[in-house]
């Protein structure tokens, strides 16, 4: 009888997470740390779509370490948008023939629907004045951040750090590398990724400042809002793209290609804009940029491809074997 | 004094490792209070993923005993070449990772895979799907009920069945009437064993679940889900579950071990 019970409610369970087929589905294949925004984002699109079309649609999202994501889509995860934090990752899914090798002009703003940039996260009262790269620099404060060489989060501080550097002293690339080494000796530890970053730094109070993209920064400050941290955001960054991409060698065969399209553009209306910059993440739509403008401090933003010539680039000559990220990343 | 200083050594070890995590577990999760619990275990993807857990432990503890008594009564009751190379090969899961599993059934089955053709053409959902995160958390829990049989069937020897036999029993009788009340308590002790070890089951069905919420995740991919959120009271909440389905299995566990 309690069997009985336990399966019905089982089927009950089920069916209330998975609706008829007569409904459109998508999956989003996302990153680890974007729950809670798509959380919010994907009830909204689904309102705006049965205005605009008159069907229901569920979206499913699956979350993790968005290189292995790609890594999965590539095996076979069915996946009909991605919405990463890494253009490697998508470029990896355009090598592998998922996506359209001209992804990034399929949206606007290179298929990024918002942005972000490595900031800072500092103590209650910032103790330490830490307000720009340089200060991460002195002998006298603990810098935490992941081990670039592990996490993409980590690796985006590296190159920020760097880009500064490189700025600071005229395009010395020896300079900006003892600049960089100096930060990496201010680091006690360094974590495989973002999260356990996060946790050295706020549970285990190691550190004066954490590095990691502000829209973090900013929700690890609400999350422990009784710590007092502040998030800090220096003048100059490194602009970080969030890209997004149909995936159409499933959506071709699941006949969600439209779906898929319209939800990626769908994130560029001024609704869906509005709870991206709610959620600490940069826009571009101009009407919600003036809403969030005392929210968001002025911050010159380089890129990748201005400082270092691409990814590519940035793959041969700091992040392979023997290059300047193995000079710098001395005794780890 | 020795002895109290290992008694107290061993009590101290056993709190640090054991118990202060487990009790700090149930504090973080009930931190916010019942109601805040109750909403956090009641959200629909943690209950879908208790449910994914509880299914896979359904169908992957029967298989695993009836491949343990079979494995069993072959390897006590015959002398073949190669059995020892077999009890080898059953025994291996315990020494190889789960995810060097997981990525095994990722190299074979998916898309670039050597089957992977073969599946995709036939519409067959091995990865990213409830069968691949059954076939691994299978390939973990093998072993288990075959370790606790095969050395009782082994030290009881055959006499009992061959008396069976000779009073005329069928082999259906056999099995039901003397090979089984012989070895049932070790064989649930085993199922036990593989129940615990297949609801906790991470790295290999990391690999292979997608972790599709309301789909594919299960209750641990599920926890490292709302870790990774800073939803760190959800995060406790589902891991009181695992929690207590563990207690649980302990308790089911030291009845079995005093039973035996």
């Amino acid at each position: 009888m309690k069997l009985a019970a336990f399966k019905a409610a089982a089927v009950a369970l089920v069916l209330a997470v998975s609706p008829a087929s007569a409904q459109d589905r998508l999956l989003n294949v996302s990153y680890d740390v974007s729950r809670e925004l798509f959380e919010k984002l994907n009830p909204v699109f689904a309102q705006a779509w049965k205005a605009q079309s008159g069907r229901d649609v569920t979206i499913e999202q699956s979350h993790a370490g968005s290189s292995k994501q790609a890594r999965s889509i590539l095996e076979g995860l069915p996946a009909d948008v991605v919405t990463f934090n890494q253009e490697t990752d998508v470029e990896m899914l355009a090598k592998g023939g998922m996506v359209a090798e001209d992804w990034r002009a399929a949206f606007p703003n290179n298929a990024s629907p918002y942005y972000s940039m490595p900031a800072f996260l500092v103590r209650e009262g910032n103790p330490k004045n830490i307000n720009n790269w340089s200060d991460l620099a002195r002998d006298d404060v603990q810098v935490v951040f992941p081990n670039p060489r592990t996490s993409g989060n980590g690796r985006y501080t590296y190159l920020a750090a760097y880009a500064f550097a490189l700025r600071e002293n005229g395009g010395d690339a020896e300079a900006a590398q003892a600049f960089v080494r100096k930060i990496m000796e201010n680091v006690p530890v360094f974590d495989t990724g973002g999260r356990a970053a996060t946790q050295t730094f706020v549970e285990r109070e190691i550190g004066d400042v954490l590095v990691t993209f502000e829209t973090e920064t900013r929700q690890i400050a609400a999350q422990y809002a009784d710590r007092g941290l502040v998030a800090v955001t220096p003048p100059v960054s490194l602009f970080s793209a969030f890209p997004v991409a149909v995936v159409t060698e499933n959506t071709d065969r699941n006949g969600t290609t439209e779906l898929a399209t319209a939800y990626l553009n769908w994130l560029y209306s001024p609704e869906a804009q509005r709870i991206l910059a709610e959620n600490g993440n940069r826009v571009n739509d101009e009407t919600v940029k003036a809403e969030f403008a005392d929210k968001f401090p002025q911050v010159e933003l380089l890129t990748v491809e201005d400082v270092f010539g691409g990814w590519d680039k940035i793959q041969s000559e700091h992040l392979a074997v023997g290059g300047i990220l193995d000079k710098v990343f001395v005794n780890r | 004094m020795t002895r109290a200083l290992l008694i107290g050594l061993a009590v101290v070890t056993t709190a640090i490792f054991v118990v202060v995590p487990l009790v700090y577990i149930f504090v973080q999760a009930l931190g916010a209070g019942w109601s805040a619990y109750a909403a956090n275990i009641m959200h629909p993807l943690t209950l879908h993923a208790i449910w994914m857990t509880t299914l896979v432990a359904v169908i992957v503890v029967p298989v695993t005993v009836a491949f343990g008594i079979g494995a069993a009564w072959l390897l006590s009751k015959f002398q073949f070449r190669g059995r020892g190379l077999l009890i080898t090969l059953i025994e291996l899961p315990f020494s190889i990772s789960p995810i060097i599993a997981g990525i095994c059934y990722l190299l074979l089955y998916g898309r670039q895979g050597w089957l992977g053709g073969f599946l995709a053409r036939h519409d067959l959902d091995v990865l990213f799907a409830l069968p691949g995160i059954v076939m691994v958390t299978m390939f973990v829990t093998t072993p288990f009920v075959v370790r606790e049989v095969l050395p009782l069937m082994q030290a009881q020897g055959s006499d009992q069945e061959q008396a069976a036999v000779t009073l005329g029993a069928s082999g259906w009788q056999l099995f039901r009437r003397v090979t089984l009340p012989n070895i049932r308590w070790a064989l649930l002790y085993g199922a036990v064993l593989a129940t615990a070890r297949a609801v906790g089951e991470y790295g290999g069905v990391a690999i292979v679940s997608g972790s599709i919420r309301g789909k594919t995740n299960t209750l641990p991919l599920h926890v490292e889900l709302l870790f990774n959120d800073l939803n760190a009271a959800g995060a406790f909440a589902a891991a009181t579950v695992l929690t207590m389905i563990a207690l649980v299995v302990l308790v089911a566990k030291t009845v079995l071990e005093h039973r035996r």
